[in-house]
C-alpha cells in the first residue's frame, strides 16, 4: 500500500495556487470588507464544509505555525476534527486547542471567547459572502450596490423587523459595516460575537470556496453592527450561567437531557469551558454531582 | 449525566471502515474490477468524465467504484483529483467535422451527404427487461462489420445551412486564451466560452429539467435537432514557440447542434440560431439538454425577453454544478447548534411577545364586553414554555 498523502504538495495546494490566494488576501486586506473574487479550487472536501477557509489556511500555513480548528466553538466536532486531520496529514502542522497558543485559528460559526492578539490570524469559513443576497438575488446587482455604498435596503429590512416585532429579529449573520465603507457578512456567527470583530488586534480572513470570494478585516479595524439610534444593537444574554463552568458571560449551547423539558446550558466554546473548570470554576450541575459523590 | 457529543477521530475512522465494508458488499460475490466498470458501465464512465471535467476512463471507473456507483460522488472525486494537476496547455478548437463518426443523425433533413448513421443507441429498443442478461455464460450479440466504411468527411448540418446564410454564422473562437472556469471565478455577463464550460460541467439532471422546461413553454424557442454526432476526434495543441500544431490523441465526444427559429430584429434578419452541446463519451441526453439551455441563455443577446429560469444566466450557471450544489445542500448535516440556539431564543421571545399581545387584546375585548353584558368565558390556550 502506498501512503495516501505522499504525492501531494505541502498543505495540498500547489505553490502557484497559494500565490494566487495570497494576492487575493492582500487585496482583501487593503480594502477591508470588499469581496475579492478568486480562482477557488476544488478541494477534497465538499463545498459548504469549509473549502474557502481551508484554501486560505493552506495558502498561509507554514511549518512553524500552530493550528487550532473549531466548529460551533468546539475543537471536537466532527468537521473540525476532519479539517485538523487534513492539515496534520498534508502539512505536518502542530495543532492545539488553546487559542492563546495558536498562530492560526480556523473557525466556523464562532469567535473564541478568549481575546485574540496581534500576530494571530483568524480564518472564517463562509457559506454566503454576500450580505445582500437574501434581499437581491443577482450578483450583478449586489456588486453595483456595494460600488455605490447603496445599503438602504438592508436598513429597511432591519426597520421592517422593528415595525413588526418591536425589535430587530436577526440573531446570527448579523450585518456589519466595515471601516464605514463596505457592508459585510460576519458569516453565520451569532450576533453575540459581532462586537469581538471590532478593533480586534488579530487579522481576520474570510474564505468562501463555493462562491469564490475572499474578504478580510485587518487588525484594529472598525466593525459596526447596523442598528438605529432608538434601537441600539444588543447581543444575546442568558438568564442562567454555564452548567459546567458557571460562566455568566459566554455563549451557551442548550443540551436536551430528556423528553420532559429537561435542559442544561453549556459553553459553546469547549476550550474556554474546560480551562475554567480546571481553574476551579464550577457550574450548577458540576456542583450537584460533587455533592452526590460526597 | 451529560456526556459531550464528541465526533472524534475514532468515530470518523470507524465510519470509513464501515463504508469500505458496505462498498465491498457480500464477500461471496467476486469484487468488481475497475476494468469491468470501464468496459461494462461505460455510459456511467462517460457522464463522470464529462461532469468531472477530465478525460480518463480508468480514473472515472475507479471513482465510480470508490463512490459505490454514486455518480455525483464519483464526479466530485474526479474533480478534486483534477484540481491537483498542472494545466500544461489549452487545445485548439476541436474540429468535429473531421470526426471518426460512429453515429450521426439529423432530425431536420431526411437525407444528407454521408447519410443518417444510427450507430449504437437505445432509442429503438423496447424497454423490456432482458432476463438473459441476468444469466452467466451466455453469448452476447456482436454487431456485423460493414463492407464499407463511413464517409470520412461528413459535413455538419449547420454548415449546410450556413451555405445559404439561413443560420447565424458560427462565432470564430478568439485568438486569446479561452476562459478557464477551473481557474477563474464565474463573472457576469458570462461570455460564451464561460457559459459552455459551465454547461458541459453542469449536472445532467438539472440541465435536462431546464431544457425540458423550455419545451413546455418556459422560454421556448422551437428547436430542431439539426444534428447529433458521436465519434472520435483528434485533439491538437499548439505548444509555445512552435509554429505548428501537435496532435495529442483522440477522444470520444457527443455533439449536438440544435437549430432554433428566430424571427429577426432590427439588427439581424430572420434566420436560424444555434444552441450547442458537447460532452465526453456517449452522452446524448446531456448534449441535447445542454444545447437547449445554451440557446435559452442567449435570449438577452438576441433581444428576446428574459422571463423564465432557463433564460437567466446567473440562475442557470450558479446552480448547474452538482459538486457545488451537493456540497451546499448536504452541509446542512453539519452542526448548526450555535445558530439554532440563537433562533430558539428568538422564537421563544417572539412567542412570549405574541402571547402577551393576545392577552392584552382579549382583556381589552372582555372589558368592552363586561360593560355591555356577562363576562366572556373564552379560555386562553396556554402554550407550554421552556424558558
Amino acid at each position: 500500500m502506498c501512503k495516501p498523502y505522499s504525492g501531494y504538495n505541502y498543505a495540498y495546494l500547489d505553490e502557484q495556487t497559494k500565490r494566487m490566494i495570497r494576492r487575493a488576501l492582500l487585496k482583501a486586506l487593503a480594502i477591508p470588507g470588499y469581496q475579492v473574487p478568486f480562482g477557488s479550487r476544488e478541494m477534497p472536501l465538499p463545498y459548504g464544509w469549509g473549502t474557502g477557509g481551508v484554501q486560505i489556511t493552506a495558502a498561509i500555513l507554514g511549518p512553524k505555525d500552530v493550528l487550532k480548528v473549531i466548529d460551533q466553538g468546539a475543537d471536537d466536532t466532527t468537521n473540525a476534527v476532519s479539517i485538523r486531520r487534513f492539515f496534520e496529514n498534508l502539512a505536518q502542522v502542530k495543532t492545539t486547542e488553546d487559542p492563546r497558543a495558536a498562530t492560526l485559528i480556523q473557525t466556523r460559526h464562532r469567535i473564541p471567547e478568549m481575546p485574540l492578539q496581534e500576530q494571530q490570524v483568524l480564518v472564517y469559513q463562509v457559506p454566503q459572502p454576500e450580505p445582500l443576497r437574501s434581499l437581491e438575488s443577482s450578483e450583478q446587482e449586489t456588486r453595483k450596490m456595494h460600488g455605490y455604498s447603496e445599503y438602504g435596503l438592508m436598513q429597511v429590512r432591519l426597520y421592517e423587523d422593528i415595525a413588526r416585532f418591536g425589535h430587530i429579529a436577526t440573531t446570527y449573520g448579523y450585518p456589519v459595516m466595515v471601516n464605514e465603507r463596505y457592508l459585510m457578512s460576519p458569516t453565520p456567527i451569532p450576533k453575540f460575537d459581532n462586537p469581538k470583530m471590532h478593533l480586534n488586534p488579530c487579522i481576520q480572513l474570510f474564505g468562501a470556496g463555493r462562491e469564490k470570494r475572499i474578504y478580510a478585516v485587518p487588525p484594529y479595524t472598525q466593525v459596526r453592527s447596523l442598528d438605529f439610534d432608538d434601537h441600539p444593537f444588543s447581543i444575546q444574554t442568558w438568564p442562567q450561567a454555564c452548567d459546567l463552568c458557571g460562566d455568566q458571560h459566554s455563549y451557551l449551547d442548550e443540551v436536551v437531557l430528556d423528553d420532559q423539558g429537561g435542559r442544561m446550558f453549556v459553553c459553546s466554546d469547549s476550550f474556554h469551558c474546560q480551562s475554567r473548570q480546571q481553574q476551579g470554576h464550577l457550574g450548577a450541575r458540576q456542583r450537584q454531582e460533587e455533592q452526590a459523590h460526597d | 449525566m451529560y456526556v459531550a457529543v464528541k465526533g472524534g477521530e475514532k468515530a470518523i475512522r470507524n465510519s470509513h471502515a464501515l463504508i469500505s465494508e458496505e462498498r465491498r458488499g457480500d464477500l461471496e460475490v467476486p469484487e468488481l474490477t475497475v476494468e469491468q466498470i470501464r468496459e461494462q458501465m461505460s455510459l456511467s464512465v462517460d457522464r463522470v468524465m464529462t461532469e468531472g471535467s477530465i478525460y480518463d476512463r480508468n480514473l472515472a471507473a475507479l471513482a465510480i467504484k470508490q463512490a459505490q456507483g454514486d455518480l455525483v460522488e464519483a464526479i466530485f472525486l474526479l474533480r478534486a483529483f483534477r484540481a491537483t494537476l498542472p494545466r500544461l496547455a489549452h487545445s485548439l478548437p476541436l474540429d468535429t467535422a473531421k470526426m471518426q463518426v460512429q453515429r450521426r443523425i439529423s432530425a431536420s433533413y431526411k437525407d444528407l451527404p454521408g447519410g443518417q448513421i444510427l450507430g449504437p443507441t437505445y432509442d429503438y429498443t423496447h424497454r423490456l427487461l432482458d432476463f438473459n442478461l441476468a444469466l452467466d455464460g451466455m453469448e452476447r450479440e456482436q454487431a456485423v462489420v460493414a463492407d464499407q466504411g463511413v464517409d470520412p468527411h461528413l459535413p455538419r448540418v449547420a454548415d449546410v445551412l450556413n451555405h445559404e446564410g439561413l443560420i447565424e454564422p458560427e462565432q470564430q473562437g478568439a485568438a486569446q486564451e479561452p476562459f478557464d472556469l477551473t481557474r477563474q471565478p464565474m463573472s457576469f455577463p458570462a461570455s460564451r466560452d464561460q457559459r459552455l464550460q459551465a454547461l458541459a460541467r453542469g449536472d445532467e439532471g438539472f440541465l435536462l429539467a431546464l431544457g425540458y422546461s423550455t419545451q413546455r413553454g418556459y422560454g421556448g424557442n422551437h428547436p430542431f435537432a439539426g444534428e447529433i454526432r458521436l465519434g472520435e476526434v483528434e485533439v491538437w495543441i499548439q505548444p509555445e514557440g512552435l509554429d505548428f500544431a501537435v496532435s495529442i490523441g483522440d477522444i470520444k465526444v457527443s455533439e449536438c447542434q440544435m437549430i432554433n427559429q428566430f424571427k429577426g430584429n432590427a439588427e439581424h434578419p430572420p434566420q436560424f440560431t444555434r444552441g450547442y452541446g458537447l460532452a465526453f463519451g456517449h452522452s446524448e441526453r446531456k448534449t441535447m439538454a445542454m444545447a437547449l439551455v445554451d440557446r435559452a441563455l442567449r435570449a438577452p443577446e438576441l433581444g428576446e425577453s428574459v422571463r423564465f429560469p432557463a433564460q437567466q444566466p446567473e440562475f442557470v450557471l450558479y446552480h448547474s454544478d452538482n459538486v457545488e450544489a451537493s456540497g451546499f445542500v448536504q452541509h446542512l448535516k453539519l452542526p448548526h447548534y450555535v445558530d439554532f440556539q440563537a433562533e430558539l431564543q428568538l422564537v421563544r421571545q417572539l412567542r412570549q411577545e405574541h402571547q402577551a399581545k393576545q392577552r392584552d387584546k382579549q382583556q381589552a375585548a372582555s372589558q368592552g364586553a363586561d360593560s355591555a353584558q356577562a363576562p366572556s368565558t373564552a379560555s386562553q390556550s396556554q402554550e407550554p414554555n421552556h424558558v
